[in-house]
């Protein structure tokens, strides 16, 4: 039986031939996220800014009327809500943040979710409320600072943790391709204005562990080679061990891009997000192993030397005694 | 490395089996089946996110319960001096700056002053520690001001109360296994599976229930009442329009003292008006609560009174003969399902704070459902074409990476079981996502073994430095993977701890079946067959 091979065998591709003019698309990529999320904005879920997500199925109807939901919610006073079709035309999601200043009136999203539920039910008779997300404003502002602790608490322990595994250069290099991921993803949801709620940051945190992974399976084999071919210039060091785990980083992602692209199309509507984030992520988590963590080690200058045990002073009189004979 | 004696075989096959076993209940159970009772059947929970129902935080505002404090304490101190022999007299009493503080008017009687307050400001702990501090100015002014330990206590009484009180209301509603747990300092986390009206739960839940009798102060001017004035020993009460009624909203002023309230009720049943065939609600009061009641209807026939929930007027009825009997009715234009409501809420007591609803999330049953199948669905396709692919890349390594996997995904379901765990609809995402990233640790293994193949070594040297190689980042991997579930699970919140945990559990069992039951099934092969060449 023939197997297949998606990586040919002594393939060797120069990655770091490129790594100047890829740094500089990768840091261009990153000042255009940033610029985006500082300018643009995310596009906030309730979980983090307060307010109310309902959603509705009209039993009986092929398609949901939005106008006229779009005009009996906005009649309530609430402003003007924000109203999506998830999964199929019936199917509505209705969402409206807490008004501006409002944040300390507790239970305000509470209020706002009960007088919409009843005015949509009072309007059609076929709406079946199928889920009710209220969040008041003191509790989304708690959420959000956990959420956003949890996301800077996972890069910097995770970049200690390769510290200490391996070298500093390598915890930078970690941290720094961390930064790249984490960047372009904010950088995407600011771009498309999808909705950015508490089931994101658990994809990011995810995508964080996951680009890890990648990151350490090179920087080990980095390791490895470095003991290995001690005289060995540095960009040719990280080319060939960046290829000798080329198969291995293709099977991978493929692997985990098969099963979520069956949870993207066939899984439930309600984590479409959360799905589509971790599969971005997967993308920018692979090539920032590739080109953003393994060429940082040049200009950090990793010394080969710190992986090698140092020489005692009776092997260094052996080597001596060896050359001079 | 690839020396597996027999024990160790017969152990890592038992673990596996009874991890595997423990998944069967759970998975019998989505089926239709359910064991007798009799065998141990521990089972995975489906977190409302699957199985529909209602999460609700509630929370309350603990200056509401240091400001009733100070009320209660500026009572106890009029009531206090009053009894005291010889009497107290006191003037100027307030509760100013988060402080009760009056004047002895006999600057003599400070000490004995004092002497009364001993009672009250020494706190009921065993701690010693005081719950206000007791401070004299200017010789006769007495400021009684709370110590944070009282106030701290004060308010963990006043939830340990109100979680009763919840738990009580709910109960009444029965519904099944609902979760009632106190969260932090001045929070309730409420769970109900399975719910089909949150929207009444909440209304229940947001209700105080504080019922009052009082009469109506029927000397008041329209005029001064509608600009919020009330004649003295009276007080405004908001009067609200019901819906559906032509009484029109305003205020009405009611006499402070002389009334009954509703912590003196033993009953309340929703029932019928059998003139107008309206709901109502009939209370029956304690023996103490009828004496007073009757005394009040009997001194005041013919006159309005105003029963008054949670600070709103529900109706002012006219007393038309003396109440006797220890029950009353309450009328206010109620319907079957609000008369109901207020019944079951009068019945539970009243909850000595408000609480408000700071976030709900609730899902229909049908949503559920349909996420538990379409979960279901691609779980099994992804699954499927995972194992496909890993059988076309590595042929019988791909084989035993499969049923790896298969036994992987059985212990996943074995321990949440065991350790009795939710799961939620991050929670099947986690599980997709466990299985992808579990093969990598075989992927790794089976890359390194066609490299040490390349590289001109034996097969059993190959096999046996596959392994080994792959294990320090394996290891790494699944450590740094390991560090963002940990922080996922410490910071998150509901649906994302349901995902961490799974992600955690995942994490431990696919070490053990892609590094462990692998080579024990790889080393068998290469003993028994002894293969001079890998198809890999």
């Amino acid at each position: 039986m023939k197997l297949l091979k998606l990586v040919p065998d002594n393939t060797n591709i120069r990655f770091l031939r490129w790594r100047v003019p890829f740094y500089a698309i990768s840091l261009l990529l990153i000042a255009a996220s940033w610029g985006m999320i500082l300018t643009k904005g995310l596009n906030l879920g309730v979980d983090f800014v307060g307010g109310q997500m309902i959603r509705v199925t009209f039993v009986n109807t092929p398609a949901a009327p939005v106008a006229e939901l779009r005009e009996t919610v906005g009649k309530l006073g609430y402003g003007e809500p924000i109203i999506q079709q998830f999964g199929k035309p019936n199917e509505v999601s209705i969402r409206m943040r807490l008004p501006e200043g409002s944040a300390q009136n507790a239970d305000l999203a509470d209020q706002m979710a009960r007088k919409i539920t009843a005015a949509i039910k009072a309007d059609h008779t076929d709406a079946r409320i199928d889920g009710v997300d209220s969040v008041s404003g003191k509790v989304s502002g708690e959420l959000f600072k956990t959420g956003m602790q949890a996301l800077l608490a996972a890069m910097v322990a995770i970049s200690i943790y390769i510290w200490v595994r391996f070298e500093w250069q390598f915890g930078v290099g970690a941290l720094f391709a961390l930064v790249h991921d984490v960047s372009l993803t904010l950088g995407m949801f600011a771009l498309t204005q999808m909705e950015f709620d508490l089931n994101i940051v658990a994809a990011i945190l995810t995508l964080i562990g996951y680009s890890l992974n990648d990151t350490i399976v090179i920087y080990d084999r980095i390791r490895e080679n470095m003991k290995k071919f001690r005289k060995m210039p540095m960009p040719e060091l990280l080319d060939l061990s960046v290829n000798e785990t080329l198969s291995r980083t293709m099977v991978t992602s493929l692997s985990v891009l098969i099963t979520l692209v069956a949870l993207l199309l066939l899984g439930p509507n309600v984590i479409f997000g959360f799905t589509a984030a971790i599969t971005l992520g997967i993308f920018v988590g692979t090539y920032s192993s590739v080109y953003m963590a393994a060429p940082i080690l040049i200009w950090l200058k990793v010394n080969p030397s710190s992986f090698v045990p140092t020489e005692t002073e009776i092997e260094r009189q052996e080597r001596l005694a060896r050359e001079g004979a | 490395m690839l020396d597996f004696p027999r024990w160790k075989q017969l152990w890592l096959w038992s673990i596996t089996l009874l991890a595997c076993l423990a998944a069967l209940p759970s998975l019998l159970s989505v089926g239709g089946v359910n064991l007798p009772d009799s065998l141990p059947s521990p089972k995975i929970n489906l977190g409302l996110d699957l199985a529909g129902g209602s999460h609700i935080l509630l929370e309350a505002n603990p200056e509401q319960v240091k400001r009733q404090r100070l009320e209660t304490m500026e009572e106890d101190v009029r009531a206090r001096m009053r009894q005291a022999d010889p009497a107290i007299r006191i003037g100027d009493i307030s509760t100013k700056d988060g402080t009760v503080s009056f004047i002895v008017a006999d600057p003599g009687q400070i000490d004995a002053a004092r002497e009364q307050l001993q009672t009250l400001t020494s706190g009921a702990q065993l701690t010693g520690q005081r719950d206000w501090d007791l401070q004299v100015l200017d010789g006769n002014r007495i400021v009684l001001r709370p110590t944070q330990a009282g106030i701290d206590l004060a308010i963990s009484q006043a939830m340990d109360t109100a979680t009763e009180v919840v738990r009580k209301r709910i109960d009444a509603l029965g519904t099944r296994e609902p979760t009632i747990i106190r969260q932090g300092s001045n929070r309730i986390v409420v769970q109900v599976p399975g719910l089909k009206d949150p929207a009444a739960l909440k209304s229940l839940l947001g209700q105080t229930a504080k019922l009052e009798f009082k009469l109506v102060d029927s000397l008041a001017l329209p005029s001064d009442v509608a600009q919020g004035i009330a004649p003295p020993g009276s007080e405004i009460v908001p009067l609200e329009a019901a819906p559906g009624s032509n009484q029109p909203a305003g205020a009405i002023a009611v006499k402070r003292l002389g009334g009954i309230k509703g912590d003196r009720l033993t009953n309340a049943q929703q029932s019928f008006d059998q003139q107008t065939n309206e709901p109502v609600v009939t209370i029956t009061f304690d023996q103490q609560g009828g004496a007073k009641f009757a005394k009040l209807t009997t001194d005041n026939v013919g006159k309005p009174f105003a029963i008054i929930l949670d600070g709103k007027v529900l109706s002012s009825p006219v007393i038309n003969e003396p109440i006797i009997g220890g029950t009353a009715r309450i009328s206010g234009s109620f319907t079957i399902e609000s008369a109901n409501q207020l019944a079951i809420a009068l019945r539970s007591g009243a909850l000595p704070v408000d609480l408000k609803v700071v976030e709900e999330r609730s899902v229909g049953p049908d949503l559920g459902a349909d996420s538990i199948e379409k979960g279901a669905i691609a779980f099994g396709v992804g699954t499927l074409a995972l194992m496909i692919f890993m059988l076309i890349t590595y042929g019988r390594f791909g084989v035993y990476t499969n049923l790896a996997l298969i036994i992987n995904t059985l212990m996943i379901l074995g321990i949440m079981a065991i350790m009795n765990t939710t799961l939620t609809l991050p929670g099947i995402a986690g599980f997709v996502l466990t299985i992808g990233a579990a093969v990598d640790a075989n992927v790794l293994i089976n890359e390194r073994i066609r490299e040490e193949r390349a590289r001109g070594r034996r097969v059993v040297n190959a096999v046996e430095m596959g392994y080994k190689e792959a294990s320090s980042a394996i290891f790494d991997g699944n450590a740094t993977n390991l560090i963002a579930a940990v922080l996922m699970f410490a910071f998150g919140s509901g649906p994302v701890r349901g995902f961490a945990i799974v992600l955690m559990i995942g994490i431990a069992t696919s070490v053990f079946t892609a590094v462990t039951l692998t080579r024990m099934w790889v080393a068998g092969w290469l003993r028994s067959a002894r293969p001079s060449d890998l198809v890999l």
